[in-house]
Order: structure tokens, then sequence, then C-alpha cells
């Protein structure tokens, strides 16, 4: 492997971690934030994907974005609603929605499950235009990535301080006292769940645009990976700011993505990338439970063994 | 000024767990009333609260604050002027946020969007000095690493830092220890002193039930049985309170807090 070839994955690594990343950070608002375990987050990040590869291959490369976001904002409204308003389950409202989505991606498709746009103008051929012949040629994907990440991470930071950051940051943990302070906690829930799922219609939307293909599976499975993105980013910054926590999350998706070129390169097949962050959930959530529960069985099966025991 | 007119409520109607929790509840709070309120477990006394509150509708009767009618007001609304603090500490407020996070939401005011100014940020600093418990120090504590004592303090403050007309304390010093209770309790009293709240308080201590506030209401089996203010209320004493209440019930007041001393 030559020092280009390392170059190149790591420029790989850092644009598809970046990419992923306003999706990790979409949860980071839902899932941490809200306490909201957003299931529609799939079928959200491919309506991303197909709405703004609908509006690039239309002509208006930048319009895309913000209507890809609109489409999330739609989408997060509706999971909302479902779950505030009409009485369901949190987990239920969002594969409900999720469902519905497949039908409303292929629709916004043209009845298409794949969208080609190799010719097409987008964010990333804009920008590339913009660095060609000179030092940054080649790097125009991650400065995109990067913009829409360091947008995203400082209306974050600004957002959860205000006085409506704050009350949905209560929702999620302790919406009695968020009552008791005479917010509704209906608004808060359903304005944190539009913006989460904006940053994750803006993930697909880049993604389809950078890949140069809008495929109506590309969502399959992101919930957990972003999951697994976000839960590695907690382990590193645990006590720390709310702004802090967000450039964490960040940080877990390029892990996330490193591990996954690495076992790549170490020829794992492609198609194990799910399972292996289906592992990475699941380990990472049943951690505290385990780190609780494992030395209370050792001491059910080896009674006496541990130090300082008088009966030993 | 508080009026509940002929409030009723049953539990699970209809099965074999019915409980009328309130019956014909008639009670007017004067503007400045401090009540407390004893009872037996089950009386109704945070059921009363709860339909107070909005936590739930009441199945009949009228709730007026004011003059107004707030019986089907939503409880997010009434929070607005209803403060209001439980035995758990842990209920009022946001564990992994800070002292001052919690404090600004419950401060309220601003805009949605609005940052928290530094002038606002010194006057709650300013609020729990006042306190005298030395948690301006700790403003940027998350609220969850506090203690019992500490917690309550602040969720004292959070219900009063814009005075409501009405405060309901339920037990708020029952899950503490003996010296946080006794100087929570001391808190308490200061802020509705000073502050000139409307008050009611439930406790399961008989000695505060008398010593603390204005107006003292017993209650059992979803009814007031027994209330006293002014001079009907002085000279009372702990034996006299178990004598009214065996004599209106026919048994023993029995509260599994119950402190008779």
């Amino acid at each position: 492997m030559t020092l280009s070839d390392i170059i190149n994955v790591i420029r790989s690594v850092t644009e598809l971690g970046l990419i992923s990343s306003l999706t990790v950070l979409a949860l980071y608002l839902s899932y941490s934030m809200l306490n909201v375990c957003d299931l529609s987050t799939d079928g959200c990040f491919t309506l991303g994907a197909a709405v703004g590869a609908v509006v690039a291959l239309s002509g208006h490369p930048y319009l895309s974005i913000i209507a890809a976001m609109a489409a999330g904002v739609a989408s997060g409204f509706v999971t909302a609603f479902l779950q505030t308003r009409m009485g369901i389950n949190s987990l239920l409202a969002g594969i409900i929605v999720n469902t519905g989505l497949y039908s409303v991606n292929i629709a916004v498709m043209g009845g298409a499950s794949l969208l080609n746009m190799n010719k097409t103008v987008t964010v990333f051929t804009k920008v590339k235009a913009l660095f060609d012949h000179t030092f940054l040629d080649g790097w125009h994907k991650v400065a995109v990535a990067l913009i829409a990440v360091a947008a995203v991470i400082v209306f974050l930071s600004v957002f959860l301080k205000t006085r409506l950051g704050l009350a949905i940051r209560a929702t999620g943990d302790n919406s009695d006292m968020v009552r008791y302070s005479s917010i509704n906690p209906v608004f808060t829930t359903t304005v944190g769940l539009c913006v989460a799922n904006a940053f994750t219609a803006l993930s697909g939307c880049l993604l389809a645009q950078y890949q140069k293909l809008s495929d109506i599976n590309m969502g399959q499975g992101m919930v957990t990976v972003a999951l697994a993105s976000l839960l590695i980013g907690g382990t590193l910054f645990r006590r720390c700011s709310v702004k802090v926590r967000a450039i964490g999350a960040v940080i877990g998706a390029i892990i996330f993505r490193a591990v996954y070129a690495l076992a790549l390169n170490l020829q794992m097949p492609a198609y194990m990338l799910k399972l292996v962050s289906a592992g990475i959930v699941a380990a990472a959530i049943s951690a505290p439970y385990l780190r609780k529960h494992i030395p209370q069985t050792m001491k059910k099966y080896f009674p006496g063994k541990e130090n300082g025991d008088v009966r030993a | 000024m508080l009026e509940l007119r002929k409030v009723n409520k049953t539990f699970n109607p209809g099965t074999v767990n019915e409980k009328k929790a309130l019956t014909d509840i008639d009670l007017s709070v004067a503007d400045g009333d401090f009540i407390t309120i004893i009872g037996s477990n089950g009386a109704g006394k945070s059921t009363l609260f709860n339909a107070t509150s909005g936590a739930f509708l009441p199945d009949s009767g009228r709730i007026y604050l004011d003059g107004r009618d707030i019986t089907y007001e939503p409880d997010y609304k009434r929070a607005k002027y209803i403060g209001r603090l439980f035995q758990d500490p842990k209920t009022g407020t946001a564990p992994s946020m800070t002292v001052e996070e919690n404090l600004t939401l419950a401060a309220g005011g601003g805009r949605w969007l609005s940052l928290p100014r530094r002038a606002e940020r010194e006057a709650l600093r300013e609020r729990v000095a006042s306190l005298g418990l030395g948690l301006e120090d700790r403003m940027n504590t998350p609220v969850g690493l506090l203690s019992g004592g500490q917690r309550q303090a602040v969720t004292l403050l959070m219900a009063t830092i814009n005075p409501p007309k009405v405060l309901l304390l339920d037990e708020h010093t029952a899950a503490l220890d003996p010296s946080a209770a006794e100087k929570i309790l001391e808190v308490t009293e200061k802020t509705v002193r000073e502050q000139g709240l409307t008050c009611l308080m439930i406790t399961h201590n008989m000695r505060s039930a008398l010593s603390v506030g204005s107006r003292t209401v017993m209650m059992r089996d979803g009814s007031i049985i027994f209330d006293a203010q002014g001079a009907g209320r002085d000279g009372l004493t702990v034996d006299d309170l178990l004598r009214r209440f065996r004599e209106a019930s026919g048994e023993t007041l029995d509260n599994d807090r119950m402190l008779l001393s």
C-alpha cells in the first residue's frame, strides 16, 4: 500500500464519516436529548436522498439541500404527531412512518427505485469546480461534508442553550418537570423531532449526491449504524458539555467508518457491515446492564471467592 | 382565591377496585392562607392536589382560581400560577441538567430562541444564594448529583421563582432526613412569608400541622372532616387533633409515616 493509497482511504473514511455523522447528530438530538428512539430514521434518510436527487436532477443543486431538509421536517412532524397526539408508542410511530416512507420515496423518485446522477450538477461538483487546479484539488467532498457538519454543530450548540433547546433537553430528562415549568412537552417533542429529521434528510441528500446515486435501500439499517457511532462517541466524551458531546458524535461516526474500512481491507465482505453495527449497538447498550449483573452472577456461582469476603 | 365546588373523583368506577377518592369537596382558600392538610393513607389529600393542579379532570364539580373557571385547563397551563412540590425530590427537576439550566427553564420569560442573559443568570444566582444552602457555588452542577434536600430546595425555588397564586406542597419533606427536612421546612416558611404566598401543605407531621401555617384541614375517605383556623385553631394540641379524628370517623388516625410529636 503506497502513501497515496493510505491518503485515499483516510479521505474516503473522512468523507463518509462526516456525511453519516449528520444522521448521528440527528440521533444525538432525538435519542440522547429527547430520549426518543426514532425508528423512522432509515426512511427519512432515503427521503432526503430521493428529494435531493429529484431537485438536483431538475437543475437546482443548492435548492436540493433545502428541499431535502424540508422533507425531513415534514417526516419528523408526522412521527411526532403520531406519538404525541394519537397515543402511539414512540417506537411504533417511527416504524409506521418508516414503512409509509418506503412508498413515498419511490413515488418521489417517479416510480423508480434508483436515480442515477452521474452527469448531474450537485453541491459536490459545484465545489469541485472551485477547487480544481488548486492545492485543495480532490478535497472538495471533504470540504462540503465538513461545512455541513460544522453548520449543524454550531446550530446545535447554540440551539440547545436557548430556552427552547433547554426545554427539549428537559423533555427527555423529566417531562413532568417541563410541564411544571408551564411548557407543553408535545410542542418540545415535535420541534425536536422535526429538527432531528431535517439533519437525517440532509445526511441522506448529501450521501446520494456524493455517490451520484439515490437508491430506495440506501437508508436501510442507518438507525443502527448511527446509534453505534453515537455510542462510540459517547464513551469517549462521557461527562462533557453539550457541544463537546456533539463533536464526540461526529468523531464516533468517523471511527465507525474507519473500523469498517479496516475490516474491508482485511477481506471482510461488505455485506457484513450491518451485522457488525448491530453487534456494536447491542454491546454498547447492554454494557451498563452487564457491568451491574455479572458480579452478582459471579457471586451466585462462586460464593466466597471475592477479596475481603470473611467466609473465604 | 382558590375555590373547589362539589368536586368528585372516583377511580376505577364500576370495578371491584372502585374507590371514591374525592366526595363533594368544598374548599375555599383565601389569598394568603397557609393551610396544612392531614389525614390517613388514601384520604384523598394527594388526589385533591392532583385535581387542583390539573393532573386529571374531576368527574364533577368546578375549580375556580380568582373567580376564573380552570376545571378544564391543561396542567401545563395551570403550572403558570399553581406551583407544586412532591415527596420525591426527583419529580420536579431534570437530573442531567445543571441547577442554572433548571432554574432558567422554570423562570420562563423571554422568547423561545433567546439565550439567557448575564443579568438573568446573576439574578438566578442571587435567588439561589438566598436559600442559604451554599448552592450558589454549584450553579453548573447537574441537579442529579445534589442531595435530596438540596434538590428539593432547588425545586422549591423553581416553583416560586415566579410567585404562584397557589403553592401545593405534597409532603415535600417526607423523603428527607430529619435535619434536611427541618431546613427545607424553614426555607419554605420563609419563602411563603416573604412572597405572601397562598399555600396548601400536606404533612405527616402532626406538630407542624399545627405550628406551621394559619389553618388546618383534616381529610378522611375523600371528605374534609375538620377545618380549623383563627381562634378555633389556637391552643389545639396534637392530642386534640387525634381525638377530633376519632370522634369524626370512629377510628384512629393511621398514616404509615405519621409523626405524632
